[in-house]
């Protein structure tokens, strides 16, 4: 909302500079965007009356005028412009004058006469031919207000103000207006509010002989007030009222038009005019659109109307879309002869949907999308018409239709002193509250209080304490610590281990992602997903932005092939990267998702293999106390290899992750070269199966003695098959199984392997002897050969 | 014999000395302290002496034999030293060659924002409290006090599951706090940070995924002053304890009164310039005392308790904090960009 600060001096004086101004207000609650200074780039031009006009000696367009600005000397202007005669007051930048642009005026010669200045146009002044209708865009701007030589054209064409930038929340339509703006001024510098009755004389008749209005939906529309003006004389507005709409960033129009924008920013009410003429059967109904019904709006584009659409029709069409913008085949011209003001209360959330859906914001939609005053009607139109008798504009008829679908009662609330000192953390005296709140428009009955009918925000204690506030001081309100009982934060025990999973990962050299939530249905084709994969039954969003970001990811393996893919595609060698975050997952009879944090890890570049993200998720479940999985060979999971892929198995064969090396077409598809691992792991899963934190163990009091032991088998006969075997077969005293190799090729036969392994005996009490290890070893062999055929090499 | 011995002792004692290596050495040993050496062929000959004689230089060359032991152990010693010293030498490295290579991961920059919120909060005696992300509209407009027909709601501003609008993903992290609120019995502590969704379209300053982290306290006799004295605290552990807040009166639909959180621009410190847009204050959160229509909605008795909450957005911070200057770099993932906060 702009406001121009000589508007509102017309409401309230508020003598203070442009910064404090709007320091003040902002910390009264009307956030201040900036400041517009008008004409700040104009000095020194001041108004000229042309004495004398002569030809240029030398020149056949050139004239010499001899111009009074005022002071003793007259100054002599050369000028190419051909519309300056004897007598006429005009703008002269005189020497060491600016003007808008940049553009600096000094004295100079031309054609070898001195030109101490120069005569301005409207465009040199930064005006234009809307500003100042009588004046020509291609000549001198020949003045024709009320001024004399030696005035600062600053003064005489409004040019001496600022202009303040509001943002206006949305809970305060009414300060979407000079009238509420003034209020809070006054209220927050102290100083008196004059708002202005409007008074209209009438000229007779009766608008009943003319007109007709029928709300038909009384949810959408809460009152429609009318008036009706005759002889209408349709002509520029005057210089100041211009000026104002100017100021406000509304261009001036004619008359009718300029006095509708004009009430608008005055009392916040947008208002309408309709060329009577247009107005078939003498009729208005305000009404929903039909099916299939169309309407050039004054802007020259065709709008399709959905049933829904709130429109003001006369007997046959629309001729207005309400509260948005009118109709073009309504539209007030220059051959006007009478004319129907409108001025209405619309549902705010109706009017929204309905410029969102045709993409027209206008500043009547977005104020009445707020919700106005019910009671703002009436006020408005009453100024429409005093202004059409102040401006000569037509003849006000007696009478107002104002038709009220929809009643509205005035809220009513007690003031709670305590309440509000207790919920603001200070004392105020009940005297400043009331103060404050009669000054803003509430009035009382003993503590009892009625809200003024513009402030819809207001319905509960705690709104009049933030009234209070705003005026007390957000500022003055002492910080504080609170007190009360005492309460244990931090982190939960789950919390603090997302954090140590972090750590690990990037200690492991992973780089942490942040994904989307969402993706398309081809990021799992990106992955491999076959189209019948269970895991592509995502929650979808019915309205997303895209195709590509439709659905709630199943699964964080898309997201992080995407992120290798990028990285691959920017020629990042050696790439890292981890996430944890959620899936959202369907679960039968629950309406929202089981969101579930995964865990990704994803490596590409030398050494991505498997063993070595494998030992990069062996440290993690070690971190995270997950003990006695299994890791079973996964030959189907779309998006690794066939052969060097694992699932992560607990006890109760859960499925706790999934790794292995990228599929080389998932890893073709991504762009992704170099060799590339992947991992997924359920956290949830893998955070249920901790084991609980551990005991001290007494440290063993006689030593180990190690065995080593090479076995050859069949190629089929997993490290994880000969371990549990040694294990099952070792008894008490085998303390530890650790693999260390395996070897193919000569001397052992094709198609076998040798595979070999520590073995850690210990006892308790006492040294171990090998008479006591020989028929360990010996179980242990014969179990190896009977239970795997595997012999000792 | 003396004289002999003497001999002995005088040459074997300078060749020591001048031994240039441990194999000369070794042979020195053989020479003198042999078998066959020089003093056993003298020792040798004692039997030839008188018995007078023989204790006297029998001890002599004791003496002598210990004398040449320590003087080869001495010299030993010190080639030793020496060669040890030469092998040193040779095995000097360029120590400025670089280090074998122990590659460290990058903390995300909108995690280490994160934390380092949560943890000023934890400081407080906070909790971290998380909900769905897929949520109800019940928790995340009608229990905030959004009504009906409220922008926020409207299909081009929130992302539905369902044509009912039951179901939307979360526009905001207060629903976890009404989650709590329904659950927990005052006092109640908690920050909130998590993805938020809002239907805007992907530019250098929006994206339709971002982070929130909202706190709230309720406890009997909370006020709009403890509210300011917290975030102060908040604001001057992350930018620093000469930092200037401004609280200026704000509207939301939840809390009442509301307020915005300005910082003086650390810039110009409040002249205004190109950094806070001529303002002179930059503008990092929302809060207000919780609304009592929400507290009464999640059964917390607002005549005996009140709150307040806030809300701040991670990603403008970070952004802020290392001058990141386009939101979609922190979604693209690039090593380039993620390694520069190892």
């Amino acid at each position: 909302m702009k406001l121009s600060r000589n508007w509102l001096s017309e409401f309230t004086e508020v003598n203070v500079s442009d910064k404090e101004f709007c320091d003040r207000m902002t910390m009264s609650g009307s956030k201040v965007e900036g400041v517009e200074v008008l004409g700040s780039e104009i000095s020194n031009v001041l108004v000229g009356k042309v004495l004398k006009t002569e030809r240029h000696p030398d020149s056949d367009h050139l004239w010499v005028c001899q111009v009074d600005v005022g002071r003793p000397e007259t100054v002599q202007i050369v000028t190419g412009a051909q519309n300056v005669r004897e007598g006429d007051l005009v703008p002269a930048a005189l020497h060491k004058s600016t003007l808008p642009g940049g553009v600096k005026i000094e004295k100079g010669k031309l054609r070898g006469v001195v030109s101490e200045g120069m005569l301005c146009s409207l465009g040199e002044l930064g005006l234009t031919v809307n500003d100042y209708p009588y004046a020509v865009a291609d000549g001198i701007f020949i003045l024709q207000e009320d001024c004399k030589p030696g005035d600062d054209i600053r003064d005489v064409v409004g040019l001496r103000d600022s202009v303040v930038d509001f943002e206006i929340t949305n809970n305060r339509p009414d300060c979407l207006s000079v009238r509420g703006l003034a209020r809070e001024a006054a209220v927050t510098f102290g100083t008196a509010l004059k708002l202005h009755e409007p008074a209209v004389k009438g000229s007779g008749d009766s608008i009943l002989n003319y007109l007709d209005v029928e709300i038909a939906n009384p949810e959408l529309c809460a009152r429609y007030t009318a008036r009706y003006i005759k002889n209408v004389k349709i002509a520029p507005s005057p210089e100041w009222l211009r000026r104002r709409l100017r100021a406000s960033g509304i261009r001036p129009i004619n008359n009718i038009v300029d006095i509708t924008n004009y009430v608008m920013l005055e009392y916040g009410q947008p208002m309408h005019s309709f060329d009577y003429r247009c107005i078939s059967g003498s009729r208005i109904v305000v009404r929903t659109a039909a099916a299939g019904e169309e309407m050039a709006t004054l802007d020259g584009s065709p709008r399709a109307l959905t049933p829904g659409m709130l429109v003001i029709a006369d007997a046959e069409k629309p001729i207005g879309l309400a509260g948005i913008m009118g109709g073009q085949n309504s539209e007030i011209t220059e051959d006007t002869r009478a004319v129907v003001f409108e001025s209405a209360n619309f549902s705010g959330p109706s009017i929204r949907r309905t410029a969102i859906a045709l993409g027209m914001r206008t500043d009547a939609s977005s104020r009445f999308e707020k919700g106005l005053d019910p009671l703002g009607t009436l006020p408005a139109v009453e100024r429409a018409c005093e202004l059409v008798e102040l401006l000569g504009a037509g003849e006000v008829v007696d009478g107002t239709i104002d038709v009220i679908a929809r009643d509205t009662a005035p809220t009513k609330l007690k003031l709670e002193p305590e309440k509000i000192d207790r919920l603001l953390g200070v004392h105020t005296e009940p005297a400043f509250m009331k103060k404050v709140l009669t000054d803003l428009g509430f009035t009382f009955d003993g503590d009892e209080m009625t809200v003024p009918s513009w402030r819809g925000d207001v319905s509960h204690y705690s709104d009049i304490a933030e009234e209070v506030a705003r005026f007390y001081g957000y500022d003055v309100i002492p910080a504080t610590s609170f007190k009360g009982t005492t309460a244990q934060g931090g982190l939960t025990e789950k919390q603090q281990t997302e954090r140590e999973v972090r750590h690990l990962c990037r200690d492991m050299g992973f780089s942490e992602t942040l994904t989307y939530s969402f993706m398309g249905q081809s990021d799992y084709d990106l992955a491999g997903m076959p189209k019948d994969h269970p895991l592509r039954d995502s929650f979808a969003i019915l309205n997303p932005l895209g195709e590509d970001t439709g659905i709630m990811r199943t699964t964080l393996l898309p997201s992080l092939l995407k992120c290798m893919s990028l990285n691959a595609a920017h020629r990042n060698k050696d790439v890292k990267l981890f996430d944890l975050s959620k899936v959202y997952l369907k679960e039968a009879g629950n309406i929202l998702a089981r969101e579930e944090k995964h865990l990704t890890l994803g490596v590409y570049g030398e050494g991505a293999d498997f063993f070595a993200l494998k030992g990069c998720v062996e440290a993690l479940l070690r971190l995270l106390r997950v003990k006695n999985v299994r890791y079973e060979a996964d030959k189907s999971h779309f998006a690794f290899h066939p052969g060097r892929c694992a699932d992560i198995l607990a006890e109760d064969g859960t499925v706790l992750g999934t790794f292995g090396e990228v599929h080389p077409n998932v890893r073709k598809g991504c762009g992704i070269s170099a060799p590339a691992a992947a991992a997924e792991l359920n956290f949830e899963l893998l955070w249920d199966r901790r084991a609980p934190e551990p005991l001290y163990q007494p440290l063993p009091r006689f030593p180990a003695v190690l065995r080593d032991l090479a076995l050859v088998c069949e190629e089929n006969v997993t490290v994880h098959a000969l371990t549990e075997c040694i294990a099952e077969a070792g008894g008490r005293l085998l303390r530890e199984v650790s693999f260390f190799d395996v070897y193919r090729g000569a001397p052992i036969p094709a198609g076998k392997k040798s595979v070999a392994f520590s073995l850690s005996f210990r006892k308790e009490d006492s040294s171990l002897t090998d008479t006591e290890i020989e028929p360990v070893m010996t179980a242990i062999l014969r179990a190896l050969e009977e239970k795997l055929q595997a012999k000792i090499r | 014999m003396k004289n002999k011995l003497e001999s002995i002792r005088e040459e074997s004692l300078r060749a020591i000395r001048e031994a240039a290596d441990l194999s000369g050495l070794d042979a020195l040993r053989v020479q003198y302290l042999g078998k066959k050496g020089s003093l056993s062929a003298v020792l040798k000959q004692l039997g030839s002496l008188s018995a007078e004689e023989r204790p006297q230089i029998g001890q002599m060359a004791n003496v002598i034999r210990a004398s040449i032991e320590d003087a080869l152990k001495a010299r030993t010693e010190a080639l030793q030293s020496a060669l040890l010293e030469r092998k040193l030498q040779e095995e000097a490295v360029d120590v400025t060659i670089p280090g074998k290579k122990v590659e460290l991961g990058a903390r995300h920059p909108l995690q280490i924002v994160w934390d380092e919120c949560v943890d000023i909060f934890i400081g407080m005696g906070f909790q971290v409290a998380e909900g769905p992300e897929i949520e109800l509209s019940e928790y995340d407009f009608d229990r905030l006090n959004i009504p009906e027909g409220h922008t926020v709601r409207e299909w081009t501003d929130t992302f539905y599951i369902t044509e009912d609008e039951k179901v939307h993903l979360r526009c905001q992290t207060s629903p976890v706090q009404v989650r709590v609120m329904e659950k927990q019995t005052p006092p109640i502590r908690i920050v909130s940070p998590g993805r938020v969704f809002r239907k805007d379209e992907i530019d250098a300053t929006h994206s339709p995924m971002f982070h929130q982290m909202e706190g709230l306290v309720v406890d009997k006799g909370i006020t709009m002053g403890d509210l300011k004295g917290t975030l102060n605290v908040m604001l001057k552990r992350l930018y620093g304890p000469d930092t200037v807040t401004r609280f200026r009166p704000h509207h939301f639909p939840f809390t009442e009164p509301s307020c915005e959180v300005d910082v003086q621009c650390f810039e110009c410190h409040g002249e205004g310039c190109r950094v806070c847009k001529g303002e002179g204050w930059i503008e990092v959160l929302g809060a207000g005392m919780v609304h009592p229509r929400v507290l009464a909605g999640c059964g917390i008795d607002p005549e005996e308790y009140s709150g307040f909450a806030f809300g701040v957005g991670l990603e403008r911070l970070a952004m802020r904090r290392f001058s990141i200057s386009d939101l979609r770099l922190m979604f693209e993932n690039d090593v380039r960009f993620l390694r520069q906060f190892s």
